[in-house]
């Protein structure tokens, strides 16, 4: 037992891939057990009474939540005066709702109709997001990479450049809002621009650093073996860093989904950022958490599926891990 | 040794003498004349090479020795064209050269190979850029890995193969350039005593059977006398030529002359011009300070 515990806790020890996958599914056991264990154990937390019956409080209404105090000294003043008592059981507010609620908004959320008929539906919501995210991330890495690689190869394109990047990348992309939907108007366009702004000056940066990492030794064997210029940067910068570059990808991916819902109040408001809104007005915040899970959803799916497709890509470094 | 009567390492036998006076007759692929490299440091102005001077012939394997920071990396790095040289000349076959080109191979101590190329592709590469047809490329990258053992392997990835055949991968790489001279920055210096008297073997064979003259840089005495013809030493602060050595070890070579008395004379030498005994004391005051930390009456008293 005592070897069995040392055996999880040694350090910068692999564990055995049983085990493994066992505490990686723990990992979201544990937020989950947390969160019901507030959602359904009364004496946790559940600070307010919902009213099952208002008996002759005047203002009490049935379903209406009210704090714990409040409804004891409601109580105490009905007993005292002698007349029908309130009935209501503890619960929390109505921002914590519990995780079937949540499980059940995942579906509902998809299939109800929205309430006007200009609305969009939920999925029609996350495909707006989907498609602002993609277009600003695009445009800022067609850019970006080949600026970045450019001047991670040659200083004097770094100094000409980074400085002014570096100076760019602090300042804040939504600062940048107004502004950008003076020139670009209302719709999708001012919010690309806001992901591309809060993307690119990073990415220049990051792609820049990733390629000052290439072994130099290897550029002096291809030069010995009769590279210059342009075929050593296509034939041993490029491919020498690709795949480095393709995680710094995915990083700034994740990146980029922090932009978007700062683009999204943007303007007129869209996308899944619209849905979060309209539903916190509407007080569906069940909806507002599936919708914030759905997020995470997306990015972690994506996530997997480009770590996938690198290491279809890049057979070699595939190898070179097992080694 | 002390007490082993050695011969004089400049005594060559009448076969040896006959195989440099011809060598010396052959027509000079890499001459270097008042080769000087200075640094900047925050401390002043370092010489690193102090007016190097020599020549190596058609299919000669010099080897350069030398004491830690002499410059022999430097010097091979200035003939490789990796790094500027502050004044002198560098001639390969009486044209001077400047920058990194195909003419002159190198292997590095790091083998260099490109992670993402197989060894096939790793060997076109040169062949590429210069401008070769794929197939023709391919073809000749084939003969290459053949002559180097390595068939079995040529669509494996560097990672995949054991130190010793990956340096075998960037010998072929450079060579199938068909340079004049093969340039080696301690090339064997990574692997175990095993592979490397393996490796020296291999690049015997190699540079008997084809048209490649070689200069080769190590720190190991014995490799240097079983490899080369002329074993060029340099003495370290600043790097200058000390003595431009003819092994009178003949050829061919084989391992079991490394304890004939040339071999030995010559490494004699070689001990004497590299690990001055006076000098080294008062080079440097790093030394240890041990004192007795077992007790006089431990019951292991003495290791002796």
């Amino acid at each position: 037992m005592a070897s069995a515990v040392a055996q999880l806790f040694s350090v910068r020890r692999e564990l055995n891939a049983n085990t493994r996958i066992w505490v990686i599914i723990f990992s979201f056991i544990l937020p989950l057990a947390i969160w019901s264990l507030i959602s359904y154990v009364p004496f946790v937390w559940h600070p307010k009474i919902e009213i099952t019956s208002p008996g002759d409080v005047g203002y009490f209404s049935e379903g209406m939540l009210v704090d714990r105090e409040v409804f004891d000294s409601e109580l105490q003043k009905v007993i005292k005066e002698d007349k029908e008592l309130p009935e209501g059981f503890p619960a929390n507010p109505v921002y914590l709702p519990a995780p079937h609620e949540v499980a059940v908004a995942f579906y509902t959320a998809f299939t109800t109709e929205p309430k006007r008929r200009s609305e969009k539906w939920l999925h029609e919501s996350l495909w707006d997001s989907i498609q602002v995210i993609f277009w600003g991330f695009l445009i800022s890495s067609i850019i970006g990479v080949p600026l970045g690689i450019i001047c991670g190869t040659y200083d004097f394109f770094s100094k000409l450049f980074e400085p002014f990047v570096e100076f760019f990348r602090y300042l804040p992309a939504p600062a940048f809002g107004a502004l950008a939907v003076a020139i670009l108007g209302i719709h999708s366009a001012p919010k690309i621009a806001i992901i591309f702004i809060g993307t690119f000056f990073q990415q220049v940066l990051i792609v820049s650093n990733t390629t000052r990492k290439l072994d130099p030794s290897l550029l002096e064997a291809a030069m010995t073996l009769g590279a210059k210029r342009m075929t050593l940067l296509f034939r041993v910068v490029i491919p020498g860093i690709i795949t480095y570059l393709y995680k710094d990808l995915r990083i700034l991916l994740g990146w980029a989904w922090t932009y978007l819902i700062v683009a999204e109040l943007i303007g007129t408001s869209s996308g899944i950022t619209w849905f979060i809104t309209q539903q916190a007005r509407y007080k569906n915040f069940e909806n507002v958490y599936a919708a914030i899970m759905i997020i995470g959803v997306i990015g972690l799916t994506t996530d997997l599926i480009l770590a996938w497709i690198g290491r279809r890509l890049f057979s070699w470094e595939r190898e070179m891990a097992k080694t | 040794m002390t007490h082993l009567e050695l011969p004089s390492y400049l005594e060559q036998s009448e076969n040896v003498r006959d195989r440099f006076s011809r060598l010396k007759e052959r027509p000079v692929i890499l001459e270097v004349k008042g080769l000087q490299k200075e640094f900047d440091t925050p401390q002043g102005r370092v010489t690193a090479l102090k007016d190097i001077n020599f020549k190596t012939h058609r299919r000669e394997f010099v080897c350069v020795i030398g004491p830690s920071g002499c410059g022999k990396s430097t010097l091979i790095r200035i003939l490789a064209g990796l790094e500027n040289k502050t004044s002198g000349k560098v001639l390969l076959e009486g044209q001077e050269v400047s920058g990194p080109g195909p003419d002159r191979g190198m292997v590095f101590q790091g083998y260099t190979l490109f992670p993402w190329l197989t060894v096939k592709r790793n060997v076109m590469f040169g062949l590429e850029v210069s401008g070769q047809g794929k197939y023709i490329a391919e073809d000749e990258a084939r003969q290459w890995i053949e002559l180097v053992g390595l068939s079995k392997f040529e669509n494996s990835y560097p990672h995949q193969l054991s130190g010793g055949m990956k340096q075998r991968v960037a010998i072929a790489r450079a060579l199938a350039n068909q340079p004049r001279i093969l340039l080696m920055d301690e090339p064997f210096g990574a692997l175990d005593a095993q592979t490397r008297a393996k490796m020296q073997g291999y690049l015997m064979e190699i540079w008997k059977n084809i048209d490649i003259t070689i200069l080769f840089i190590t720190h190991d005495l014995d490799e240097a006398i079983y490899l080369a013809d002329r074993i060029l030493v340099l003495k370290a602060h600043p790097g200058e030529v000390q003595e431009l050595i003819e092994v009178p070890v003949p050829q061919p070579r084989s391992q079991d002359q490394l304890l004939t008395p040339e071999f030995l004379a010559t490494k004699k030498r070689l001990e004497e011009l590299i690990h001055p005994p006076v000098e080294e004391k008062e080079m440097n005051g790093d030394h240890m300070n041990m004192v007795r930390m077992v007790p006089v009456n431990d019951e292991v008293e003495s290791v002796f």
